[in-house]
């Protein structure tokens, strides 16, 4: 790559290089450009634009021209509680989601690490919320969460837990029945991405501190936790960030009801730009959305998640 | 290592707590959708349809145009995994074998493109679309994927040529091959099942997609399976249980048995990112 970078000096060879690369590799800029010009055109410049929108007053099918309005949209947003209470309901959920999530994960990866006989049954059972679409995971717990047909009021009602109630349209009960939700379908995830933190674990180590008499919690804390620490933290981010930015569920489930109980941010700002056509408002919203984000990642970047980050990238997933 | 008696009880009921708690929502998706309406209507639902049918399935399809959807579905996830792997193993291939600004700045924005909330990513975009006249189509729709998928894609397809010995290539370039023909005849076979997985993964998470084609796709006839499945949903939120369940696990199966063939190279390719870092 120094190669690329800096054509015009002789090839320098690589860092404790054990072999010399061939000539001046103009080759790599041809490999890489079938992939970088659809990234520049499709998603560095659309998001660009987008922060450029954020300061002006761009609407849809509105026939006078945009524009440029300055800090208008972002002094707007300032006191717009209405923006305020759904990023707060973000956070909540954000929090809500990631962190029974990742406690739940770690008791089910090390459970999966241990030579357990209905290990393969979990593993499988894993997959089941990683492959489903999110609008199906939404429509699946609208059906348990059903105030009639559902069977989680029918199980209630076995157990003599009361009479059951209709959980996502309740003003109290909205919030912590999606949150449950959200648990439920990103814990494969996380739940892999931890047991492949648990392989790294040494095991000798391991069988060394048991020799020495330290008890389960001890070897937990001495040896497995040290060792998952990276990854642990780079799931967690990356989780934090993912939840916060996430739709698809909670559009099914309520679509932000009742009475805004469950708006997330990006429900929030999906309205606002494609039902009142508020461009410019809306990316002014996603511009403090991304602040937010970026003060996530540089606290845990500062904790060091990036070697953990490399066994953790899914990649993918899910929006 | 020896564990006590009690202790192994103790993690077989945890793991049997979290088999149920993976399980039965499934399990009730697939009873609702064979159950007649009179047992979707009942105030005590039982877990097994007493009278199982399959209206439920007929009326999905009689409802909505599914099978439109389910062919819109498909042609938007083909083309986003076969465009997204075409494009991406070439860069990949930079990126896993060459080290500087370039692979750098191609790993930065594989983590960074991560934490984008899409709302600042799709205004634009529906912008750009709309004055390509690509609103409302597929192939606007596969565009916006397969930038989507480049991420993830460049991550799992870097890990696979790092799998592949560098002495393989020089062995080749010794012997008097170019680097393309290097390419193309060494290093492209052994890497062709980590792209398979890619494209497949690729493959799932567009078939699943649902934001993007929200807001692009605006008529029926133009919309994939999971909006499709949303309008099942009525506007007071009431919805037809039978019906809902029964397409909703349509839309499913075909993401679950793909799944199921690459699951083990993903995870895989995921335990060796986490044992080499």
């Amino acid at each position: 790559m120094t190669l690329v970078t800096e054509r015009g000096r002789p090839a320098r060879r690589a860092p404790g290089g054990d072999r010399p690369r061939r000539g001046p590799d103009h080759g790599a800029w041809f490999l890489v450009l079938p992939a970088l010009i659809p990234i520049l055109v499709l998603s560095v410049g659309p998001l660009l634009y987008g922060i450029l929108l954020a300061f002006t007053d761009a609407q849809s099918g509105r026939t006078e021209p945009t524009q440029w309005v300055g800090t208008l949209n972002f002094q707007d947003l300032l006191h717009d509680t209405l923006f305020w209470e759904s990023f707060r309901i973000g956070l909540l959920w954000a929090a809500g989601v990631t962190v029974p999530q990742f406690l739940l994960a770690l008791g089910l990866a090390l459970l999966l690490n241990q030579n357990l006989r209905m290990r393969w049954l979990a593993r499988a059972l894993a997959i089941i919320p990683w492959a489903m679409p999110e609008v199906v995971v939404g429509i699946m717990w609208r059906l348990v969460y059903n105030p009639d047909a559902g069977i989680l009021n029918e199980t209630l009602r076995d157990l003599g837990l009361g009479d059951g109630r209709d959980w996502l349209s309740g003003l109290a009960t909205a919030l912590p029945a999606v949150i449950v939700v959200g648990v439920w379908a990103g814990m494969p995830q996380t739940t892999v991405a931890l047991l492949a933190g648990l392989q790294n674990t040494p095991r000798e180590l391991h069988e060394a501190a048991a020799v020495d008499g330290a008890g389960a919690w001890r070897r937990f804390r001495t040896v497995t936790w040290p060792a998952l620490r990276p990854v642990a933290l780079a799931i967690t981010a990356l989780n934090l960030i993912w939840n916060f930015n996430s739709f698809a569920l909670v559009y099914v489930l309520t679509n932000g009801g009742p009475g805004g109980r469950t708006r997330l941010p990006m429900l929030f700002a999906y309205e606002e730009a494609f039902r009142y056509g508020q461009f410019g408002y809306a990316a002014a919203m996603g511009c403090v959305m991304v602040a937010v984000i970026s003060i996530v990642l540089a606290v845990f970047l500062a904790g060091r998640l990036k070697g953990g980050l490399k066994g953790v990238l899914k990649g993918g997933d899910e929006a | 290592m020896r564990t006590s008696t009690p202790a192994r009880v103790g993690q077989y009921a945890a793991l049997l707590a979290y088999l149920v708690f993976l399980a039965f929502p499934f399990l009730w998706l697939i009873s609702t959708a064979f159950k007649p309406p009179q047992e979707l209507g009942s105030l005590h639902p039982t877990w097994i349809p007493q009278n199982p049918t399959l209206d439920n399935f007929r009326q999905a399809f009689d409802e909505q145009p599914l099978l439109r959807a389910a062919l819109n579905s498909l042609l938007a996830a083909l083309g986003a995994a076969v465009i997204a792997v075409l494009i991406a193993t070439p860069m990949a291939y930079v990126m896993a074998r060459h080290r500087g600004r370039l692979a750098r700045a191609a790993t930065g924005w594989v983590v960074v493109s991560q934490a984008f909330p899409f709302v600042l990513l799709i205004i634009p975009l529906f912008l750009v679309l709309k004055n390509l006249r690509l609103i409302n189509s597929v192939p606007g729709l596969v565009m916006v994927y397969v930038v989507w998928s480049l991420p993830f894609a460049l991550w799992m397809l870097a890990g696979y040529v790092r799998a592949v010995p560098a002495e393989l290539e020089e062995a080749a370039a010794v012997d008097g091959a170019g680097r393309l023909r290097t390419l193309v005849s060494v290093t492209a076979p052994l890497l062709a099942p980590g792209i398979v997985a890619t494209a497949l993964f690729a493959f799932i998470t567009a078939w699943n997609e649902f934001f993007f084609a929200l807001v692009l796709l605006k008529t029926p006839e133009k919309q994939t399976l999971p909006v499709i499945l949303t309008h099942f949903i009525g506007a007071e939120g009431v919805a037809d249980l039978g019906p809902l369940a029964a397409a909703a696990f349509l839309a499913t199966l075909p993401s679950l048995v793909v799944f199921a063939l690459i699951q083990r190279r993903i995870t895989g390719g995921m335990l060796a990112g986490a044992v080499k870092s």
